[in-house]
């Protein structure tokens, strides 16, 4: 699909503009970590660590489609006037106009994955006569005449895209091999010696195996993408691989913004209550016993609710289905941040109460420094380890919650493509006869790559900022 | 005599460094074998390869461990579970964290009674009343059924020796078993093990780097450096003439009574055990070493009664390394800078549902002190004492409950907290915790000139590297962070840090008893250098009499919240009257024969501050209290040139005796 550059209007939705803001923010800090070696020392081992590499790259992954399906626009509609341009009301993203054909190649119904017929039967004609069976697909391998080329023409496809990921890769390879040669002024052979046996310094086996495996797989599923349905087709006749797709992206930012809202809470509440004790320390341990002990469905239900009733009532600032999808998911964000910071700010209290009675602290008191700036100073600095650790890890269990929430019924719009709406579907899927797995599965698929990298990942950070592990590096 | 245990060329590796490198000793049974030396030279490590007890990545390389007829490094794991405990036991630093916090001793000692004698029941518990009866815990069936919490640290470190006794070791690994501990508790548990050497005719490994300890406790000493063995010999050879450099050094920057003199100090750091170390591994940091030093391992020579790896042995000059400076006798004039009356610190104790004060922990109970400009007073005590909370309370750290504090002539108010700050600072005890990890040395020293808006911007740059120059540290310290340097380093950056607003007054905490001895040297040297220098007072808290010997002109003795004893230094330390003085010098462990020293043995432990004893606090530890002391608490003797003490029985005396 092509567009011209007057052919759309973008739009920026609340959670884009958040998810861009985080990017800032986390490019911003990666600068900031790169002069302060004492902040670079950790993230270092990080990348010495194989397993952590590898997940670091699926998430990265990850993280590009998310963050491709979070530039949105509206197309401008060809039949309106010029001087007059009227954009649908539709809103796609980049991410839609990479994929292309995935998205509006639409069966009508089911269909299972790589299939060529419609997995309901309907009258079709044939030979004149009017039958009832399998149609063939609309999209779904409409380019094959004969349906016994089935099975060869999946095998050739899949064959072919390995072997294109296999040649890209060693084509990168090469490159990387030549870069790094030249760099550190060795033979060409010299470094491959290196890398085969893993003296490089850094993980650069795990590196290139995981890229190539990855170059392989995203190879061979464009390939069958192009013209079956990977994953199969869901109720209404959508593609599930397009579907799961763009699913990352709301698992992304239910991971990330939600963490927005609890970091500063669980922070200035958490420090404050572990340095100033008395009165504050009191008032913040109640609210947050007090929160913890509300059942947290309840309050992301009744919060949910509201918005819902919020949306409905201003229709005039929601223009678009989008964006009302959107909002609630923000809201979603905001009440899942409201009721888990308290794990962390328990932390970070407790940290806090050791910090303040170390030496280096009253030696800072002894001078008079203020209380702001011993806490910036001296504490948080050296409670940022838990804060990263924590936000690392609470991300795999964010991306889990929603999935949960939309399953009950109070998570993201319905409308909304997620994990937990293809779960939730999944349920009648699953009692229908015969039964419709590929939705689960796909869901099942990402999520688990999803939070297995991220999980991974958590782990490898977590070794390296861990001070009783460092004394034996 | 087959030897007891006998160590053959032990190496032992933890990850490529090698620790323990190339250890030969033997220990005979009855003997006492004091291992020595600074931390980092691989003695726990060696102590740790005995019992096959290394931590992670530690592995024996060669070498060979015999404990009588047996092959220690032979035995498999099963056997050897049988020898740890059975034949060789362990009594570690920290009493606190050896024993289970969640088991009462009693029953900790039983477990290992069961495991090693098939006691139990009854019988074991009458055969742990007997061992805490051996390592003299009083009212010992009592104490059974106590927790470790319950009880003080000098009754942990006895509940430790009980039960490593439960085994009837033939050889006991004392690993600094008193390192923790107060010097009264210290003398008490020393002698605990002494006197159980003798009648069990236990063989004892003393891992130690306290010379003084040393002296007082071992038959023979092996001095280790760097993963190897110096030099080795009789305590009593090595204590009239240690013939390596380095177990000279040691001696000489040990603050000694009467020498005013500087401290002999070691230059350079312990080399890094990971890279291949050709020659004298002390050769970098020897005042002696020639070319042969540095290219070739020495061996092992017979000098003097002694065995002493080194090139230059028997060759070196016999006199004293130390530098003598006359001590810079000008003439003080006596003017006040800090005059403190009745500071009281109480704490208060809330209990219930509603908290209500139920009570006062009386830390500091009525405090006087005077520190003249340009001098040092020492305020001398055990740990639980109060002493640091006096130096906190002046700083305003904490805010005390009553007394007026005066510097300079002027009441220190609320309002005037800023310039309460430039004049008075403070050092305190560990280095490690005192700086920030996340701060840039020169923004730790610039820290206290923001806040207090000292100098203008562009010259507190400057004002960065005069400091560092000041207490000798490179210029391109202030770029780097504190995990860069060492311990003495780092405490060096913290006199920096008190030195920046140029105060007048700096309160030392203990500043130097985390520190090994020849750092500690070097830290006295500085800080008597920056007195010298600027006419700083100090006010020295610290428990190490012998460093207040050395650097002090007046000491005050704290006991539980209260100054027993104040003068001038010589007095107070040579001729102590009061009875708590008298034994904390008496409990100091000194190198230098005692020959009529009178020793005092204080018995139990310091009472609680909560509650603490009518009449004159120290009455249930003192030989001489009578029914007067049990009533009453007494009122300042003075014993004239500034000396004065309260104590009833000094008071008796200096009426039956006058003058």
């Amino acid at each position: 699909m092509s567009v011209g550059s007057f052919d759309f209007v973008p739009v920026i939705l609340w959670t884009d503009a958040l998810i861009f803001a985080l990017l800032g923010v986390v490019l911003a800090l990666v600068w900031f970590i790169r002069r302060h070696p004492h902040l670079r020392a950790p993230w270092r081992s990080v990348a010495r660590r194989p397993m952590t590499v590898g997940a670091a790259l699926v998430l990265v992954v990850f993280v590009f489609i998310g963050l491709l399906d979070s530039l949105h626009y509206r197309e401008k509609l060809s039949d309106s006037l010029p001087g007059h341009p009227q954009y649908s009301v539709e809103v796609l993203s980049a991410f839609d106009a990479l994929v292309g054909r995935l998205r509006t190649q639409q069966e009508k119904t089911y269909s299972a994955p790589l299939a060529l017929r419609l997995y309901a039967k309907e009258f079709i004609e044939r030979d004149g006569m009017t039958v009832r069976d399998y149609p063939r697909l609309k999209y779904g391998g409409a380019h094959l005449k004969k349906t016994d080329a089935h099975a060869s023409d999946i095998a050739w496809r899949i064959f072919a895209g390995l072997g294109q990921g296999l040649a890209a890769s060693l084509l990168l390879f090469g490159l990387l091999a030549a870069w790094q040669a030249r760099r550190h002024d060795t033979a060409f052979g010299d470094w491959l010696a290196a890398w085969r046996t893993g003296h490089l310094g850094w993980p650069g086996r795990t590196l290139v195996l995981v890229l190539g495996l990855m170059l392989m797989l995203g190879a061979a599923m464009a390939h069958l993408a192009a013209d079956y349905h990977v994953f199969g087709t869901d109720k209404v006749g959508q593609d599930v691989l397009y579907i799961s797709l763009k699913s990352i992206r709301t698992g992304l930012v239910i991971g990330t913004l939600t963490t927005l809202v609890t970091l500063p809470l669980a922070i200035l509440l958490g420090i404050a209550a572990g340095y100033f004790r008395g009165w504050v320390d009191d008032v913040i341990q109640y609210v947050y016993t007090v929160l913890n002990s509300i059942p947290g469905v309840l309050l992301i239900a009744s919060a949910v609710l509201i918005v819902q009733v919020a949306i409905e009532a201003h229709p005039q600032v929601f223009d678009t289905a989008a964006a009302r999808a959107d909002i609630r998911l923000l809201a979603l964000c905001l009440i899942m941040g409201v009721t888990s910071w308290t794990g962390l700010a328990r932390l970070l209290r407790g940290e806090s109460l050791k910090l303040r009675t170390l030496d280096y602290v009253e030696a800072a008191r002894a001078f008079g420094v203020s209380h702001v700036r011993i806490i910036s100073r001296h504490i948080f600095p050296n409670v940022f380890h838990l804060v990263l650790i924590a936000v690392v890890l609470d991300f795999s269990g964010l991306v889990l919650a929603e999935a949960v929430l939309s399953y009950v019924g109070v998570g993201v719009d319905p409308t909304m493509y997620s994990w937990g709406n293809m779960i939730n579907g999944a349920r009648l899927e699953l009692a229908r006869e015969p039964v419709v797995w590929w939705q689960l599965g796909a869901a099942f698929v990402f999520m688990f790559t999803l939070v297995l990298a991220a999980n991974l990942f958590a782990d490898g950070v977590r070794d390296a900022f861990d001070p009783r592990l460092e004394a034996r590096r | 005599m087959k030897p007891l245990l006998r160590v053959d060329t032990l190496i032992t590796k933890i990850g490529a460094a090698r620790v323990v490198d190339g250890v030969s000793f033997r220990v005979e049974a009855g003997e006492t074998y004091a291992l020595l030396g600074e931390s980092g030279c691989g003695k726990s490590i060696t102590a740790l390869s005995l019992m096959r007890l290394l931590p992670d990545g530690g592995r024996i390389v060669s070498g060979a461990v015999r404990l009588g007829d047996t092959d220690v490094l032979a035995l498999p794991e099963r056997e050897m579970r049988r020898v740890r405990g059975g034949r060789m036991a362990m009594v570690f630093q920290e009493p606190m964290l050896a024993l289970n916090p969640v088991i009462r001793v009693g029953d900790q000692i039983g477990e290992a009674l069961s495991l090693h004698q098939g006691l139990a029941g009854a019988a074991a518990r009458e055969a742990a009343r007997a061992l805490l009866d051996s390592v003299g815990v009083p009212d010992a069936a009592r104490r059974l059924d106590t927790y470790p919490f319950e009880l003080s640290g000098g009754l942990r470190q006895r509940m430790m020796i009980a039960m490593a006794l439960a085994g009837e070791p033939e050889l006991l690994i004392a690993d600094e078993p008193t390192t923790a501990l107060d010097v009264t508790i210290q003398a008490q548990v020393l002698g605990v093990l002494r006197d159980l050497r003798a009648t069990r005719r236990m063989g004892m490994l003393l891992i130690t780097h306290d010379l003084g300890v040393v002296a007082e406790n071992a038959d023979r000493v092996g001095v280790m450096y760097a993963g190897e063995l110096l030099e080795e010999g009789a305590r009593d050879a090595f204590f009239t003439a240690p013939q390596h450099p380095y177990s000279r050094m040691l001696f000489e920057a040990l603050p000694r009574t009467g020498d005013g003199g500087r401290l002999a100090t070691i230059a350079g750091q312990v080399p890094r055990l990971d890279a291949p170390l050709p020659g004298c591994r002390f050769a970098p940091r020897c005042p002696f070493a020639i070319a042969r030093c540095r290219e070739e391992s020495p061996g092992w020579r017979e000098l003097g009664g002694m065995r002493v790896r080194c090139h230059r042995a028997g060759e070196l000059p016999t006199d004293s390394v130390r530098e003598r400076i006359a001590h810079s006798a000008t003439a003080h004039v006596p003017q006040t800078l800090l005059q403190v009356e009745g500071l009281k610190m109480y704490f208060p104790i809330r209990r219930g549902v509603i908290p209500r004060t139920v009570g006062y922990v009386r830390a500091v109970d009525g405090v006087d002190l005077a520190v003249q400009a340009g001098r040092t007073l020492a305020l001398v005590g055990e740990s639980g004492c109060g002493k640091t909370t006096v130096g906190k309370a002046l700083l305003r750290l904490i805010e005390p409950t009553a007394g007026t504090i005066m510097l300079g002539g002027e009441t220190v108010a609320a309002k005037r907290m800023p310039a309460l700050r430039r004049q008075a600072q403070m050092v305190f005890q560990d280095p490690f915790s005192s700086l920030n990890p996340r701060m840039r040395v020169a923004d730790i020293l610039l820290e206290g000139m923001e806040a207090l808006g000292v100098d203008t911007r562009g010259k507190r740059r400057g004002a960065v590297a005069r400091l560092l120059s000041q207490v000798g540290l490179p210029d391109d310290a202030g770029d780097r962070y504190p995990h860069a340097f060492s311990g003495g380093q780092r405490q060096r950056i913290a006199i920096a840090r008190a030195l920046a607003v140029s105060p007048r007054l700096v309160i030392c905490d203990e500043p130097t008893s985390a520190l090994d001895v020849s750092v500690q040297a070097q830290i006295l040297n500085l800080l008597k250098d920056l007195q010298d220098d600027l006419g700083l007072a100090y006010l020295f808290i610290t428990h190490n009499l012998a460093v207040v010997e050395y650097l002090a002109h007046e000491v005050a003795v704290m006991y539980l919240g209260r100054i027993v004893e104040q003068g001038p230094a010589g007095a107070v330390l040579h001729t102590p009257r009061h009875p708590y003085t008298q034994a904390l010098v008496g409990a100091l462990p000194r190198i230098e024969p005692h020959a009529g020293r009178r020793i005092i043995r204080l018995a139990g432990d310091q009472p609680s501050p909560l509650n603490p004893p009518a009449g004159c606090h120290f009455h249930p530890r003192c030989p001489h209290a009578s029914a007067i002391c049990r009533q009453t608490y007494p009122q300042q003797t003075d014993l004239g040139g500034g000396h004065w003490v309260r104590c009833h029985w000094v008071a008796e005396q200096g009426k039956d005796f006058p003058g």
